[in-house]
């Protein structure tokens, strides 16, 4: 079974593999069997079941000695007919942030010494939407929402034409049948030209080894979405792969106090994302670059 | 299997001298090479510190994500670019005076890319999985990434840039005619490829809408216009220094330089032109487009860190033009010189900060964060330069006793009487030939 798909290809990896092992030996017996383990790990949509399997085996066994907790490590594929869409209606956000804290909490975001946040809320003063750069990014009033302003949420708009995905050199970031787009951070070699080629900020960067306190790590995880990171590879919103392949929200949507973000599958006529499409005035942001975003902003009608 | 073993002998006495040749000089000689061997030790230790904590050790941050590194690359992709304008007028036109250093040229070239991969390297946060990038080993995401292309192009640019001259300088050390049906079509190839990396490095810039300062089609051509300012001057400073340094004494003719400064004022006078051009562009029409511009030439919101930077780059790049353009001033080495440095300091600015960096000012959501390089940068930048300058320096050391007939077999096997004959006819033969 397995010779039959053995291709010239593969073969010629596994040589070069074996010839780079071979040369790295001397320096590689300086290394620690999981770091050569990690050096030598494939590229996830390369890995035969098995293989994934024991990688999710050693990760559990990793993150449980590093952060004193049981893991659940999903590889959960994507379901059937379904393209994810997420909506915000621009006229109710009042920008808490609640939403960005919720999904530090959630996709297990460094926190200090550059905490990273995947979701940005703009302040932009009223009369004025679209020139982002009279925005204000680092608002800090003591209530929210100051008079004379509005505020636009960004995230990875998870474009259907996906610019970053087309300059990634190593193929380190995909998208998935589903539409989200997702990084392998084992594979990304973190020369940060997806970050360049981003319209939207929609990449973040773990410049050092990202800081997670254990009493706030959150252990449902999945593979290409909030397990645990390693320093200077990049990461990105991935509308919570590991809720919405389960059947739940997103945890920004849950978190908004307003009511102001909502999701579903734009291939179900009966969804409420198209019942959006269908009824409201929805627009993209930075629609003339042709990225194509499944993220609809939109105004009561 | 006794030819077989003449010639593995005759190899190993040829790197047996050649490393002689090396680990033998002068006091300058000394002098120069332990000392960029302390600036690489010292950039080296750097990198290392930045390889631990991660990329936090540098100024780059989420806004400004590219910075210095990423920067000198450009610089230096232009820099080996320029080698064409050697290789055209020696091996298509058989200008003489430049026929006799382009081997040197060739030499520089390789250098510089050496450089430029070197900075893309350590600007990468994950050097352990380099691999990744390798074609059929990992998973090249070629040819939709430009950096994809980029690394096979300056690959395949460095290739030829050491095969060619060192072809053609083991032929000369064995006094030996090239094998021109050989080697002429990789010369040929050369000329192209230079276009084709600097053209490929524009276009990674080029091809991304989201960085408004990038997208701009005159990208490319303006990139080769800079390259062909700044990469020659370098060359001029240099042949005037092995001129001056270097014991054996090879002949660099004054009417090779001048003539490669020539080339400076055409190229030159098209870099001004194509970037006003582009300011035109930005200015008159005042899109929001205009905004990195006006944070590179005036400021944007009280951001100004670049601005005296840019207008020196400009000073010295129009100063330098009007050096080369005027004959007087071009044909006097003292004017030369000074035109040479303005270009290659100013012609660094522009197309290396002053072009990196507005690209992410402001960030595409309007956010303005201003960057300067910290010092572990410059260490690692000046770790770079003294690589890329000693491998020069060595290869110099044993390329100009090649070309200058000092160090050849002949003079190995026997004393060279024959050496004025061979000579000639090692000209004659196979420079007409050709």
């Amino acid at each position: 079974m397995r010779d039959k798909n053995y291709t010239r290809r593969e073969f010629i990896r596994n040589l070069s593999l074996t010839a780079i092992a071979g040369m790295s030996i001397p320096l590689l017996s300086a290394c620690t069997k999981e770091e050569v383990e990690d050096f030598l790990q494939k590229h996830f949509l390369e890995m035969t079941e098995e293989e994934k399997k024991r990688l999710i085996a050693k990760l559990e066994e990793r993150y449980h000695q590093k952060y004193g907790r049981k893991f659940q490590i999903s590889t959960k594929e994507a379901q059937q007919d379904t393209l994810w869409g997420y909506g915000l209606e621009l006229s109710r956000c009042i920008g808490c942030r609640r939403c960005v804290y919720a999904c530090v909490k959630e996709n297990n975001q460094s926190r200090y010494k550059r905490q990273l946040h995947w979701i940005r809320v703009l302040q932009l003063k009223r009369g004025n939407l679209i020139n982002l750069e009279n925005s204000e990014h680092y608002y800090n009033p003591d209530t929210v929402p100051e008079k004379g302003y509005i505020y636009l949420p960004v995230q990875c708009q998870q474009c259907q034409e996906p610019p970053c995905v087309k300059v990634c050199p190593v193929h380190a970031t995909w998208q998935e049948p589903d539409g989200i787009v997702v990084v392998d951070y084992n594979w990304c070699i973190g020369c940060r030209y997806c970050i360049a080629a981003c319209p939207y900020k929609g990449r973040v960067f773990n410049w050092a080894e990202p800081n997670i306190p254990k009493e706030e790590i959150n252990p449902s995880v999945h593979y290409l979405g909030n397990r645990p990171r390693m320093k200077c590879a990049v990461e990105k919103c991935t509308f919570c792969i590991q809720r919405v392949r389960q059947g739940r929200y997103p945890a920004c949507v849950e978190a908004c106090p307003t009511g102001t973000r909502k999701f579903g599958n734009l291939l179900d006529p009966n969804s409420e994302m198209r019942y959006i499409i269908d009824r409201k005035r929805v627009f993209r942001l930075k629609e003339d670059l042709g990225t194509e975003p499944k993220f609809y902003y939109f105004f009561e009608s | 299997m006794e030819k077989l073993r003449e010639t593995w002998h005759e190899t190993w006495h040829f790197y047996r001298r050649t490393l002689t040749l090396v680990a033998k000089g002068n006091k300058l000689y000394y002098a120069w090479c332990f000392s960029l061997m302390a600036i690489i030790v010292v950039g080296f230790l750097s990198y290392l510190k930045q390889h631990d904590v991660g990329l936090i050790a540098t100024n780059m941050n989420d806004q400004v994500s590219w910075g210095l590194y990423i920067a000198n690359f450009t610089y230096l992709v232009g820099a080996a670019a320029a080698a064409v304008l050697l290789v055209i007028p020696s091996y298509v036109y058989h200008f003489k005076p430049i026929k006799e250093i382009v081997v040197l040229g060739e030499l520089f070239a390789a250098s510089s890319i050496v450089m430029a991969i070197l900075f893309v390297m350590v600007d990468l946060g994950r050097l352990d999985r380099f691999w990744h990038m390798i074609p059929f080993i990992g998973s090249m995401n070629f040819p939709q990434s430009l950096l994809a292309w980029d690394v096979l192009a300056l690959n395949g640019y460095l290739f030829l840039n050491l095969l060619i001259p060192i072809y053609l300088l083991v032929k000369f050390y064995y006094r030996k005619e090239p094998n021109w049906k050989f080697i002429l079509p990789f010369i040929l190839l050369s000329i192209p490829m230079a276009v084709a990396i600097h053209t490929v490095t524009a276009f990674l810039y080029n091809g991304l809408p989201a960085r408004p300062f990038w997208n701009a089609s005159i990208l490319a051509p303006r990139f080769l216009a800079s390259a062909f300012c700044s990469g020659p001057a370098i060359i001029i400073i240099i042949f005037q220094i092995i001129r001056k340094v270097s014991t054996s004494k090879i002949e660099i003719e004054d009417e090779a330089l001048f003539k490669v400064s020539e080339l400076i004022a055409y190229a030159m006078f098209l870099n001004l032109f194509l970037l006003s051009a582009e300011i035109f562009k930005e200015y008159y029409s005042q899109t929001v487009h205009v905004a990195s511009f006006k944070y590179l030439f005036e400021g944007l919101h009280g951001h100004k860190q670049l601005v005296p930077w840019i207008w020196a780059a400009m000073t010295m790049n129009v100063i330098a033009f009007f050096i080369f353009l005027i004959p007087q001033t071009r044909k006097r080495l003292t004017t030369l010189n000074l035109g040479c440095l303005l270009v290659i300091i100013g012609v660094w600015i522009e197309k290396g900060p002053g072009f990196v960096i507005p690209g992410f000012v402001p960030d595409p959501l309007g956010e303005i964060v201003q960057y300067l390089p910290n010092s572990l940068e410059l260490m690692v930048s000046f770790g770079i330069w003294a690589t890329g300058l000693l491998i020069f320096t060595l290869l110099m050391k044993v390329a100009i006793p090649i070309e200058t007939g000092a160090f050849s077999h002949v003079s190995y096997v026997e004393h060279s009487f024959r050496k004025e004959e061979e000579n000639q006819a090692w000209e004659q033969g196979s420079f007409k030939k050709f």
